[in-house]
Parts: C-alpha cells; structure tokens; sequence
C-alpha cells in the first residue's frame, strides 16, 4: 500500500505472534459494497412485489374509539389494508428473544396500536398498494377516531403521584421477575444495589461532590431507513427479507408476533445499512407479512425518515443525581446514584445497564444505587450502543472531574488510583477478571496527545473513561472445505461492519491459510445454526469463536485424511503453520484439500458455542476543543480514542468502532436531541434539525489500540463496537469546564444551551 | 405526494400563460429543493409544477453594459460560486450560494428559487439586500421591478400575485472600495438553517479607514428578511474598526424581533445579531481593502 | 392523474428511456425503473446524501430531482465508478483503508467524492470535509473517509 492511511498505534501484548490476526485484508464484502451492487433491505426486487405505507398516530396519547378503512380499501390500486385487529391475541405472553424477556403483547402493540395510542407516529395501520405513491395516498383516507388523553413526557413528572397513566395496570417490578408494587404508576422498574455503609462513609469523607444532570433523547441516526418485506406463500410459509441485526431473532419476534411456528418462517438478512441497536426489534416485519397474506403478493415497506424518527426506539432521556466521595489521597470511598430513564411508551427500557454502567470504572468500597424505569409518551426507547451506559459515564466522570479539581490532583492520576482491575467486584455484583483499564488510562497519560500543552483563549482539555460489557450469546457456523484449498464459511451474523472478514480471519489463522482463502456467507435462517444478534459487542468474541471451533473440526477430521494416506493413527498426525505432518510425511492444507475427495469425500465442519466467560471492554478519552464564547458553540479540536481490544483482529475495523462510536458520542454531546413540543409532537424529525455530524463538525480521530488478552477467548478478543460511545459526552463537558470554567450539567451541550451558562455565570461576553 | 401535471415551456410569455391559468394551482420549480419537499410533505399543493428551466432567461447570467450583472432566477447556486467574476463584485451573494445545503443541493438550488420560498431564515436574502437586488417580475399585465427588501411579505409569502413569476435578480455594479461578506450562526457547522444571517457590504472613503456607506441585513429575527436601517445609518462615517462594528450591532440588535422555536430561543437570536453584525462586517472590511473574496468555508472559531 | 410522461435520458453513458408520473423522483426511477439500486434513499428529504447522483456532470441529490427533469440529461451513478476491469482508484482507497462499515452511504460519497476529485485533484483536508458534508455517514466518524479520499487523490497523480 503506497499511502499512508494513519493506523492506530497499537500497544502489543508481548507474546502475541499471530501471522493473519493483526494484518488488514480487504474485506470479503468490499467490492459489492464500492460499487453499488451489494443488496440492502431496500433493494430487494421480487415478482409481482408490491409496496406498504404506515399511517402514525398524530395523538401523543388517545384512546382509539374506531378505525374506518373501507374508503382506503376502495382506493384504486389499493390491495389490502391492515389494524392491530388482524393480529392474534396476545394476552400477557412473555417470551425470551435473546435479550432478555418481551411481552409479546406489548411489541405487537408497537407494531400497530391495539387500543390506545401511547405516542406520537405511533403505528395505527398499514396499506398494501401497487406503489408507496398510491399506498401513501391511501393513508388518507383511513379514518381514526382519537379520544386524546392527557400526556406526560417528561421523566421526572411521569413519575409523581397524579401523572396521567400509560398503561392503567403497570405495577413496578422491585426485584427483576418478581416482587411488584402494589398500586399502578409509570415505572416499570426499580433496580436497587447496596453495599456497605453509605451514610457513614459520605460522613467521614474529605471531599463529597454531588450534582444532577439530565440527558435528551436520542436516536442511533442509521442511514438506512427500516425496511422489511415478507411473502406469504399459499403453503403457509412467510419468507421475510429484513434489514436487521439479527435474523433469528427477527424470526422469533415475528413468529411470537404472528403466533406461527418458527419453522414456517425464514428470514433472510439483507445487508444493513447501520444499526447500532435500533435494529434488534422488528416494526414492519409482521405488518408486510399480514398484508402479504391479505393480497397474496409479497409486499415490502420502507419507512419515511420521520417515522424513523417517530415511529421506532431512540435511547432514552435521563435525570441523574450522582454523589461520590474521596479521602485526602483521592481514594473513593463512598457512591450515590439515582437514575431515572424514560422507557418511553412500553415497560422494559435500558436503566439494567445504566444501573450496572455507572459506578463500573472504579472500585468504591460502600455505593448505593437506584435505577428507574419510567414510561412517558414517547417513542419505545431501544438499545443504542452500551444502552444505558453513556448516560451515567456522562454524569460519573463529571463528578470525578470536579473531584480531581478539588484534590488537585491530574484527572487521570485520580483515575488510576481508582481504577478497576482484576479482582475489582462491581457494585452489582460481578467481580472483573483479566481487564485492561489501567493499561488503557496509563497509555492516555503516556499518550502526545495527553502530553501536549493545549494553548490559546477559550480552550479545553477534558479526559473521561467508559465501560461496556460484551455479552456472549448463541452463535454458529458451518463450513464447506474445498478441493482448492478453500474454505466456504456460513453464518449467521448480520455484517454491519466488516464482520464477515474478522471471523473469516479467525478461521483462517486457525487452519493457517491466507484470509482471502475463507469465503464468508451470512446465511438465512434455514442455512446456519442458530446465531443471536449482532450486537453487544460480541460478533467477532462469540462467532469468531464459533469460527475457530468450525476450524479445530476440520482440522481433526483433516489429521484423519492425512492418517489415511500416510497408513497411521489420526492421534499422531500434528498440524501447525498450515501443514500436517507425521514423521517424515508433510503435506500442507491446500495439497491435502486436493486429496479429499479421493480419502473420503469433501470435508464439512459446524460449531455451535454459548460462551459463559464474557468479558469487558474499558476505554478512556482525550478531547481539546475551544468555546465560542460569544456563541456558546464548541468545536472540537484534537480528540484521541484508547481502548483495550484484548487482541485485535483486523485494527481498521477496531479504529472505525473507536472513530464511529466517538463522533456519535460528539454528535450526542453537543447538538442531538429529539425536541418536543407541548402536545408531545417531536418538533425535529429530520436530518436537518436532528443534527448529526458532519464531516466538517469533527476532526481526525486518533486511535490507541490497547491489546490486553481476554482469558476467556482462544485468540484474546474483547468486544470493542460499544465502548467508545460510552466516554465522550464526559470528556467533552470536562474539556467545556476547563475552557470556560462552567460545569455543564446537561445534555446537549448545544449552542444556546452553553451560551447561557456562560452569560449566567457572568464570565462571558454578553 | 399526490401527482400533478408537468410542463416545461421554453419562453416567460409560455410560462406566465399557464401560471395565469391555472392560478393557485400552479407552482413554479426552479431548482426544486424546496418545492419537490414541500409538494412531498404536503406543505404546499400543486396540480401543475411549471418548471422554468428551459427558459434561456431564467438559466443566464448576463453582465450588463454598466458592469452590473443580472442573475436569471434559476441559476443554481454552483455556477455563481464557480464563477471568479460574480466572486469578485459580488462576494456575500456567493458566501451564501456555497452555503445553502450541501453541494448537492447547490448544483439544483437557485438565488430565485430560496427568494421566491421566502423563509425568513433564506441564506441568500440578506446578501442580495445588500447588493442592491432588484427583482424582475414577469405577469400577465407584463413586467414590474420591486427592490429585494420589499419583496418578502410574511413567512413563505411574497409580493408575487397569481400568473406572476419572478424572471431575474439585477445587481448593480459592484462599487469601488466596497466589499461584502454573508455569515449565518448553526449549530453545525454546515446543513443547517441558519438560527440568524446577516449580510454586510461597506463602502470605504479615501485611506481605507471610514466607512462611507454600510448596508446590512439580517435573515431569521423577524417575519421576512430585514435591513438594519438605523445601524446603517449609524455607521456612516465611522472608523471601521472593531469598536464601531460591535456599535453597530448593538444597534442592529434593536432591529430584530425574532420568535423562539426549535432553532433558537428569541433572546439567543437577538444576541447573535450583534454577534454576527459584527463578524460580518470585519469579513466586509477585509474584502473591501483588498482581502480575499472567495467563500470561506464554515469551519472553526468566528467564522460562524 | 394523466397518462404517464415519457422521458429519453442518458444513465452510465446509455440511452435509456422510461415512462414515470410527475410525481416520481429520479431516485425512484433509477432504483426501481432501471433497477440500479447503488444510490439509496437515507432521508428522501435532500439531508443525506446517500442517493447522490450526477446529472450533467453536477452532484445532486436524486431523491430531489424530478424524473421528468431528466429528459435529455447525461445521468452517472455510482455503478458507473470502475470500469470493466479495474476499481477506481477511490473505490480502491475506500476498501484498503476500510472507509465504509454498513456501506449505505457508500455510493453517495463514492460520487461525491468522485465530483470533488475530477475538478478540483488535490483538496485540502479541510475542502474534503466541507465538499462532503452534504454525504452523512453515522458509521465511521469520517476520518477514514477523508484519509481515502486524500489517498485517491495521490493514486491519481501518481497514475498521471
């Protein structure tokens, strides 16, 4: 390669000689993807294929008195229309997708309102037509009768006595699948976490800081809008195409929706255009297929960027009020937290993980949580990248900030002394095995960047560390092995980001052939063991495990091949480097690919695993940037990602997942927010005012790949696609507070917002 | 969208024909960006779409005898910005071309166009305000000419009668010792809708060091784009210095009387107008004492 | 509403003609008429551009474009980047240096950037980020983008 693409500077584990792991093929997918050709969701074409359209409550919250489609029915080109009515009943029905127990009624709900609508773009009901045009058209002429009830929005008022009621009889889970309260409200949950004593430990600190913040919704802002089309055939079986980011769990959620047996569904995954958890549940799946067995047509609907916006799961808006306390050293001896997440419109939101999330860098001997569910009229908030976890950093590290000012003591030193480890038991309970956080904070004061004097008016400097988990979960894989020494790999991971090459890699160093020489398929749920979804960081951990199991499969049956040939037991044929050998006999993979046929046949190997040793994934943030101060706006001028990536697998792909959960950490930070006016419309649901960033709003994003192997993966892979949303927010307002001396305590840190601190805290230009 | 006719006449007399026809039914598209949206989101109706760019009149810019420079009015923005002449008379008017939309959105969208939409926050307004634009107006009755301030009536509402159609802008010619700058305040620093702009040409006097004549208007602090008549007035004869432009808007900031809405608070917005006032006219200055003309791209500290 | 309109364009240096309704955008004729679905639709509202296209040699965005417009226009899409045999060099960039995750925003910077390069062959960091800052891309934080962009453009110096 003649240019220089700035690679990471990536801090090797000592013993790591890996001659495929640690190199940059070009990815399996590439040229379809550069060149138009790879088929997305909305690409699909199919015989006699037709086109739906959703029509959205304009109601933040209203009873549904009737829906009138006979008109829309009538519509010239209209082929079916569809309600909440041609779904089954679903009573109460919980079900396991994957990720923790649904109730099935609740996402059928959201899939077309049953009997109230609970938000604004709330999905009402839904036409099939010869085109969206006519489909849309169509909408117009459903008649719904609205009986508007009173709403809430706001978090904190959804949770006081007297606030108008989502759903009449939700009662508070208290302990996760068991003791409830006893008089209905708004929260769903209460999560609860004591250890120690709190009380005296704030009593006999040497310095306490408390402080509120509070946080907006925010949507993961995938370029690719929903998109989902489904065939019912007259045989009874519903092919669905979907752009998600699990297609087994996209059947099950469409089967459980549907109430048809899982074997008579199969889902194809279409390449996804972005999901960052937005894409695990399923709107439009079940709807396409109702309307499809209405018209016998398969039908395909695509949303609007609005409903984008309206219509599916952001991450929710917080209220949060952290304490934390130091002795003279800097030792943290005591925590507080309270948490409060919207839910938005249905039960069963993120505060699990924020709960986990938020005391999870640091090692506090007596810490109290509590964590809140809240239901308000807004959209079914949904995971979006370390779900729950960018919240509390946000508000942590602020606090940890500040603490260090008051030591002052070097916010990392403060860090570090306090830092996570091996041992370290979470306030939740789990205790760490093998991490990398202190490594990774040692590199950030090691690093030019942290080093550097940051000079000039209005500038700032702000550090900040996150933490996300990486879950194991279900994957599987099957391979074919071929005469020409290749290897055909299927599974069953959705490829948002170059997955296809970074287990086709794991394969690849395990049989010791070149990466080019694994020929990856994510294939449908008929063709590939049982895969959970790509999400939770957890892809190139637990299918690329999956991947090396598939590679120990062939390998042994391929030592037995050898055995034949050269007249000896299996047990005495060893493999290493890619060449199998006994005694004097050798012979590499690709010459023995060549003579499978004539020992037995081709060779197939499968693996199914269900890693239990998860591990964690710890990065830690660098930001200069510089205040406007006549404007409140803020420009970011150097920002340095670390993170420990156990052992990383292809780095480009590990630089993107810092550099892309970064500036969509920037973009939450300081301008992303869903805007709402009185009645619960969201004022802003477009690309326009929803304001992400641009290329001109961030500059280049330095990378530090810090590579300390996880103990539970045969290779030493962390999970690294979450983390690095997690520290921004933090760091961004500690670099605000070091350049302008004001702690912003809420997100984002907009123009008009910063502007004002400003102003009121007297120190800036009128 | 519901569908709707087409028509594409090749001359003002074709186009003003069908427009008087078919009256409020009718809408003119020029480059599109803002009408396919709203005809799309239901915001606006049209049963006829007359697009305009097949009239040599409305795609031309012709430079006049006197050295001035009529802009047909669906110019997309990238020719006027890709075009060293109309930088160096008029640099304000291609500050605000480079910066409406994404480059995309400038190969289609034109000056006309973004005046005739007639959104208080329009990007170009306030620069053809200062240039001195003149719109000239093709209908039924034949031709009229209305001065750009006056041609805004209320929020997406013009002067623009039924069967009318606006056919160009005319600039005069560009002074000697003047220079112009347009700047908006967003959030980001591109793709966005300006939470106020503020267009400022200056005439200098002999040496270079007073101002002789200023002209300023401000897009997003009021119902229509607006001139800042008392800061103007205000300014002649001042030194041009910093102290006398952060003057200037100060009294500029009296002039406004924006809304609050999802773009801006009211008082925010009031407050950057003495902010951009005074920004603008420093891009002005610079220009008129021989400083480089070409847009500036939006990125960093004070240039937004 | 009427008959549907005919319109005789140029797409990828081939005549094509098509029949649409006024109404249609030139994103949906290019992707569902003449089936190349290389440019996407991200907002449909002219705020991503992810449906770029070129259209007379200027960048626009295809979801605001009437289809009747094009009627005698030269229309270049995203298939039309590499040649029978080779990847353009930017094509190239973006994949060695791992400039696209998902991939949906792909084909509109691939033609942006395109635009960019052929008129103006060495831009600066700074002229990239803002001739691409009408592309919005959620996966990769730009920086690989800009970085393959500048290696296109030393390739085709190089090549020249």
């Amino acid at each position: 390669m003649s240019e220089n693409f700035n690679h990471a500077q990536i801090i090797k584990d000592p013993d790591d000689n890996y001659k495929i792991l640690g190199t940059r093929p070009v990815r399996h997918d590439g040229v379809d993807k550069v060149t138009g050709r790879a088929i997305y969701g909305n690409d699909v074409q199919l015989q006699g294929l037709v086109e739906g359209a959703i029509l959205r409550s304009p109601e933040a919250h209203a009873r549904i008195l009737s829906i009138d489609t006979s008109e829309a029915e009538a519509h010239p080109g209209v082929l079916a229309v569809t309600t909440s009515a041609d779904f089954p009943d679903l009573g109460d029905k919980i079900a396991n997708l994957g990720e923790g127990p649904v109730n099935l009624a609740h996402l059928a709900a959201n899939c077309l309102a049953k009997d109230k609508v609970l938000y604004k773009g709330h999905a009402v009901a839904a036409v099939a037509a010869q085109n969206a045009h006519i489909a849309r058209e169509a909408l117009d002429l459903i008649k719904v009768e609205y009986e508007p009830l009173p709403i809430v929005t706001d978090v904190l008022e959804a949770m006081k006595d007297g606030a108008p009621l989502l759903h009449e009889g939700l009662l508070t889970n208290l302990v996760p699948g068991g003791e409830k309260a006893e008089a209905p409200s708004n929260i769903s949950d209460h999560h609860h976490f004591k250890r120690g004593d709190t009380e005296a430990a704030f009593e006999a600190a040497h310095i306490v800081v408390e402080r509120e913040f509070t946080t907006q919704t925010v949507h993961q802002g995938y370029i690719e809008p929903h998109v989902a089309t489904a065939h019912w055939n007259q045989d009874g079986q519903l092919t669905v195409w979907a752009s998600t980011q699990g297609s087994f769990s996209a059947r099950e959620q469409t089967s459980e929706v549907l109430q048809i047996p899982i074997s008579k569904v199969k889902v194809i995954p279409c390449e996804i255009g972005g999901g960052f958890g937005g894409k695990i549940p399923i709107y439009l799946e079940p709807v396409a297929a109702v309307l499809s067995r209405k018209c016998g047509r398969p039908v395909k609907i695509q949303m609007t960027r609005d409903g984008v916006f309206e219509g599916t799961g952001p991450t929710p808006a917080s209220f949060m009020r952290i304490k934390l306390g130091v002795d003279e050293a800097g030792k943290m001896t005591a925590g507080e937290a309270w948490l409060a997440y919207d839910t938005g419109a249905f039960p069963g939101g993120v505060i699990g993980p924020g709960v986990m999330c938020v005391f999870s860098c640091y090692d506090i001997e007596h810490a109290h949580i509590d964590g809140y569910d809240v239901c308000v009229n807004k959209p079914w908030t949904k995971a979006y990248r370390a779900p729950g976890s960018t919240h509390v950093a946000y508000a942590v590290e602020s606090v940890v900030d500040e603490l260090a000012e008051k030591l002052e003591m070097d916010p990392i030193d403060l860090r570090l002394l306090n830092a996570a480890r091996e041992g370290t038991k979470r306030v939740d309970g789990p205790v760490y095995p093998r991490i990398g956080l202190i490594e990774t904070l040692e590199a950030a004061k090691n690093h030019d960047h942290y080093k550097s004097p940051l000079e000039g008016p209005n500038r700032g400097r702000g550090v900040a560390a996150g933490f996300w988990f990486n879950i194991g979960l279900k994957s599987a894989a099957t391979a074919h092995v071929n005469a020409d020494g290749t290897v055909t790999l299927l599974e069953g991971s959705t490829d948002i980001g170059g997955t296809r090459t970074s287990i086709s890699m794991q394969l690849a160093e395990t049989l010791g052939i070149a990466a080019e020489d694994i020929n990856p398929k994510v294939a449908d749920t008929d063709s590939v063991g049982y895969t959970d979804i790509t999400g939770g960081s957890r892809v190139t951990f637990a299918t690329g495990l999956a991947a090396v199991e598939v590679g120990k499969d062939i390998i042994s049956q391929m030592k037995e091949r050898a055995a034949k040939l050269w007249e000896c037991e299996a047990a005495d044929v060893e493999f290493s480097d890619g060449i199998f050998s006994q005694g004097d006999n050798s012979i590499s993979f690709k010459e023995l690919c060549a003579k499978l046929s004539r020992t037995g046949g081709l060779i197939t190997a499968r693996a199914s695993v269900d890693p239990q040793g998860f591990t964690n994934g710890f990065g830690v943030h660098i930001c200069d940037l510089e205040v406007d101060v006549e404007t409140g706006k803020v420009q970011i001028l150097r920002y340095t990602a670390l993170q420990d990536a156990g052992k990383a697998i292809h780095p480009s792909y590990v630089e993107g997942q810092l550099q892309g959960g970064s500036v969509q950490g920037i973009g939450w930070a300081l301008n992303e927010e869903y805007l709402f006016d009185e009645k619960g419309h969201m004022l802003n649901p477009t690309m326009l005012d929803y304001r992400m960033p641009t290329a001109l709003d961030v500059p280049m994003i330095d990378t530090v790949i810090i590579e300390v192997p996880n103990p539970s993966h045969p290779f030493g892979v962390r999970g690294v696609g979450e983390t690095p949303i997690v520290p921004p927010p933090g760091a961004i307002a500690n670099a605000v507070k070091s350049a302008t001396g004001i702690r912003m305590t809420e997100l984002p840190m907009s123009p008009p917002r910063v502007h004002s601190a400003i102003t009121e805290d007297g120190n800036g230009a009128s | 969208m519901r569908d709707f006719e087409y028509k594409a006449p090749a001359t003002i007399d074709e186009a003003v024909t069908l427009l008087a026809e078919r009256g409020s039914e009718a809408r003119v598209l020029a480059g599109g960006t803002d009408i396919i949206v709203q005809l799309r989101e239901g915001l606006r109706k049209a049963d006829l779409v007359v697009d305009v760019k097949k009239i040599p009149e409305l795609m031309s810019l012709a430079w006049r005898d006197d050295g001035g420079l009529d802009i047909g009015g669906a110019v997309p923005c990238h020719v006027l910005y890709n075009d060293a002449k109309v930088i160096n008379a008029y640099p304000s008017i291609t500050d605000s071309a480079k910066i409406i939309g994404g480059w995309q959105i400038q190969g289609r969208a034109s000056l006309g166009g973004n005046l005739c939409n007639s959104s208080p926050a329009a990007d170009s307004i306030p620069s053809l305000i200062v240039e001195g634009a003149t719109c000239r107006i093709a209908g039924p009755g034949g031709e009229r000419f209305v001065p750009v301030q006056e041609f805004c009536t209320a929020p997406g509402a013009n002067v623009l009668t039924e069967g009318e159609m606006l056919v160009s802008l005319t600039l005069p010619p560009a002074g000697e010792s003047s220079g112009s700058r347009y700047m908006r305040f967003i959030p980001r620093n591109e793709m966005d809708i300006a939470v106020t702009g503020t267009g400022a040409w200056l005439r200098l006097g002999e040496g270079g060091e007073t101002v002789e004549e200023a002209r300023l208007a401000l897009s997003a602090v009021a119902p229509t784009p607006i001139v800042a008549g008392e800061a103007e007035a205000w300014l002649q004869g001042k030194p041009a210095t910093e102290e006398s432009f952060t003057e200037a808007g100060d009294i500029a900031r009296k002039a406004a009387s924006p809304i609050s809405d999802m773009r801006g608070p009211a008082d925010y917005r009031t407050h950057l107008v003495g902010v951009l006032v005074k920004r603008a006219l420093n891009g002005a200055l610079g220009r008129a004492r021989g400083g480089d003309r070409n847009p500036v791209i939006p990125s960093g500290i004070n240039l937004c | 509403m009427g008959k549907k309109i005919h319109v005789s364009t140029t797409i990828n240096g081939e005549a094509v003609e098509f029949l649409c309704e006024a109404r249609q955008s030139l994103l949906e004729i290019i992707r569902d008429t003449l089936t190349l679905t290389g440019a996407k639709e991200g907002c449909n509202n002219g705020n991503c551009g992810a449906c770029t296209v070129l259209m007379n040699g200027v960048p626009v965005d295809s979801c605001l474009v009437l289809a009747v417009e094009a009627e005698g226009a030269e229309l270049e899409t995203v298939e039309s980047i590499a040649n029978e045999e080779h990847l353009h060099p930017l094509q190239e960039c973006f994949l060695e240096g791992a400039a696209l995750q998902c991939g949906i925003c792909t084909p509109g910077f691939l033609v942006s950037a395109k635009a960019l390069l052929d008129g103006h062959p060495e831009p600066t960091e700074e002229e990239i980020r803002f001739e691409l800052s009408g592309n919005l891309c959620r996966c990769t934080g730009y920086d690989k983008i800009v970085r393959a962009v500048q290696a296109a453009s030393e390739r085709m110096k190089e090549v020249k």
